[in-house]
């Protein structure tokens, strides 16, 4: 790891404010993602600016939302009896994510901000847009297995890697982060951005600002909800496909779904068409085999991917049967 | 023969010194290059209070195993190394160094974490345990008698974060079946053949209703 200078910052004003004097500075919350990187010299930030003393850990209720504050504990978030109640979706795609370690270092912000597993960008010796903008991507024509099958680019077609992050965007949370200008929301929805031509860009935050708070609105689906991973091993894995399924049932009709889908694409990738074909459908296979024939429209597979193809649709239906109970 | 070391030896500590100097002085000349700018802007920006410049071993107190530790670190020190290199404190072990064998799992504030992905200067003020810290004299924990019993290890390599991973486990009420076990567990990757075994030592312990 090269050497960085260290701050502790003390105000959320004095945490943006390094940011702002520093184009090379990194927040660093749990550190779980950034350490790793940092001792793989793949990001060298020359300074870390710990925000661990901010005020920001709370997990509450308010004005018909859920607040979490970005500084709350993956594991902390997990357990918590209010998300438990209100966001059981949250809970169950935050423990499929990672181990019980790295849930107790993991924060909310630094999950939203973590970066991509693609194993070109971790390879310093191999050339990645995203880490070195221009030096074109290994992946495109390299081993792509893990790689995304909606919204790529010819310059990037990673994934992101968070399981969170897809149930929040299915949730319609809302991230709320503080700059020199005050506080600004964004919608989790456009939170986290698609390659383009500047892959570099993992979200439309701007560099010196802070993620305060995730919001996540009250809303009808915590009855029905399933959270389905697909990985190579039991646990421990990052997806190779995931679905976030919530529905608001009547008796046996789905009044409303949402949909999002992990391990797809450069973002959580909420699939809204398919939520359409669900809402006033009666909860059974044909439904959602047309959900998942839906969804899964507009995918580009890559040499060694193809599968997530099936596999996508497969997980979809089986995610949405679990949601709703008819396994 | 004498002649010889007597001329040698003066040689190699001049020669050795004049680096160590050489070292020292560029860091001092390094920290006063950094410091007062960062420590201007630090009071500028209403910044904490602890700051480390690139080349500077910052103060950090630990407690460890009970003990207060006043340590010098420089800030990308991780606790892993800090723990087996300053302290030498060696029980914790040195597995993938980022982040994926859990051979580094220790307690801090009583809740597990890998410390090799831990900054020291992060932990200010912290109590750390570690696989040296959880037997009571010659008595050893619970969970450790349970891993001899069942015989919980192979090589061992691995055993140290198992066994702080497997009492955090239990604390944190994910012993309830051997389905949750494996998935509380699935952090320590290593464990060979042992896995079932593990889970045995685990579920005898909590079984016992015994808490670190």
């Amino acid at each position: 790891m090269i050497q960085f200078q260290y701050e502790r910052a003390s105000t959320t004003k004095a945490a943006v404010s390094a940011l702002a004097n520093n184009a090379n500075a990194k927040i660093i919350a749990g550190g779980t993602n950034l350490v790793d990187l940092m001792k793989r010299n793949v990001m060298a930030p020359t300074k870390l600016v710990d925000i661990n003393a901010l005020p920001l850990r709370n997990i509450k209720q308010q004005n018909g939302k859920v607040i979490i504050g970005a500084l709350a504990l993956n594991s902390q978030v997990a357990d918590d009896k209010l998300i438990l109640e209100k966001h059981p979706l949250l809970s169950k795609a935050l423990n499929a994510g990672a181990s019980a370690q790295i849930r107790n270092m993991a924060t909310v912000g630094g999950n939203i901000m973590q970066r991509t597993r693609c194993s070109y960008f971790y390879d310093t010796a191999l050339p990645c847009n995203k880490r070195e903008p221009g030096s074109g991507c290994g992946a495109l024509e390299g081993v792509n297995r893990m790689h995304g099958i909606f919204g790529t680019s010819e310059q990037c077609i990673a994934v992101h890697p968070s399981d969170m992050c897809v149930a929040l965007v299915a949730l319609d949370a809302t991230v709320v982060v503080s700059g020199p200008k005050g506080e600004r929301r964004i919608p989790f929805e456009d939170f986290h951005r698609l390659p383009g031509s500047q892959p570099e860009k993992d979200n439309t935050m701007q560099k010196d600002e802070l993620i305060i708070s995730v919001e996540i609105p009250d809303n009808a689906f915590s009855k029905n909800t399933h959270y389905f991973k697909v990985r190579d091993r039991a646990s421990y894995a990052f997806a190779l496909v995931s679905v976030a399924a919530a529905l608001d049932m009547d008796g046996k009709t789905i009044k409303e779904a949402r949909l999002a889908m992990g391990g797809v694409a450069h973002k959580p990738w909420r699939l809204k068409e398919a939520e359409k074909a669900l809402a006033g459908r009666p909860a059974n296979e044909e439904t959602f085999r047309r959900a998942a024939e839906i969804a899964m429209q507009g995918a580009k597979a890559y040499k060694h991917n193809a599968f997530k193809l099936q596999l996508g649709s497969n997980v979809i239906v089986e995610a949405l049967k679990n949601a709703a109970g008819i396994v | 023969m004498d002649k010889y070391k007597s001329r040698d030896k003066p040689e190699r500590v001049d020669s050795h010194e004049s680096r160590r100097d050489f070292l020292k002085t560029s860091s001092i000349l390094t920290a006063i290059a950094v410091a007062p700018a960062t420590v201007a802007k630090a009071a500028e920006y209403n910044l904490g209070e602890k700051i480390s410049t690139a080349f500077e071993t910052t103060p950090v107190n630990l407690t460890v195993n009970g003990v207060k530790k006043q340590l010098s670190v420089e800030p990308r020190s991780t606790l892993l190394d800090v723990l087996r290199e300053q302290l030498d404190l060696t029980g914790t072990k040195k597995g993938c160094d980022y982040g994926q064998c859990g051979a580094c799992t220790v307690h801090v504030d009583g809740q597990r974490v890998l410390s090799c992905l831990s900054l020291a200067i992060m932990q200010e003020g912290k109590q750390v345990t570690t696989i040296e810290g959880i037997a009571k004299g010659d008595e050893l924990h619970p969970m450790q008698k349970a891993f001899i019993k069942h015989d919980g290890f192979q090589c061992g390599y691995c055993t140290p974060g198992q066994i702080m991973s497997g009492i955090a486990c239990i604390n944190e009420g994910h012993a309830n079946s051997k389905e949750d076990i494996k998935e509380f567990m699935s952090g320590n990757i290593c464990r060979c053949g042992a896995y079932p075994n593990i889970v045995k030592a685990i579920q005898e312990v909590k079984n016992g209703g015994q808490q670190s």
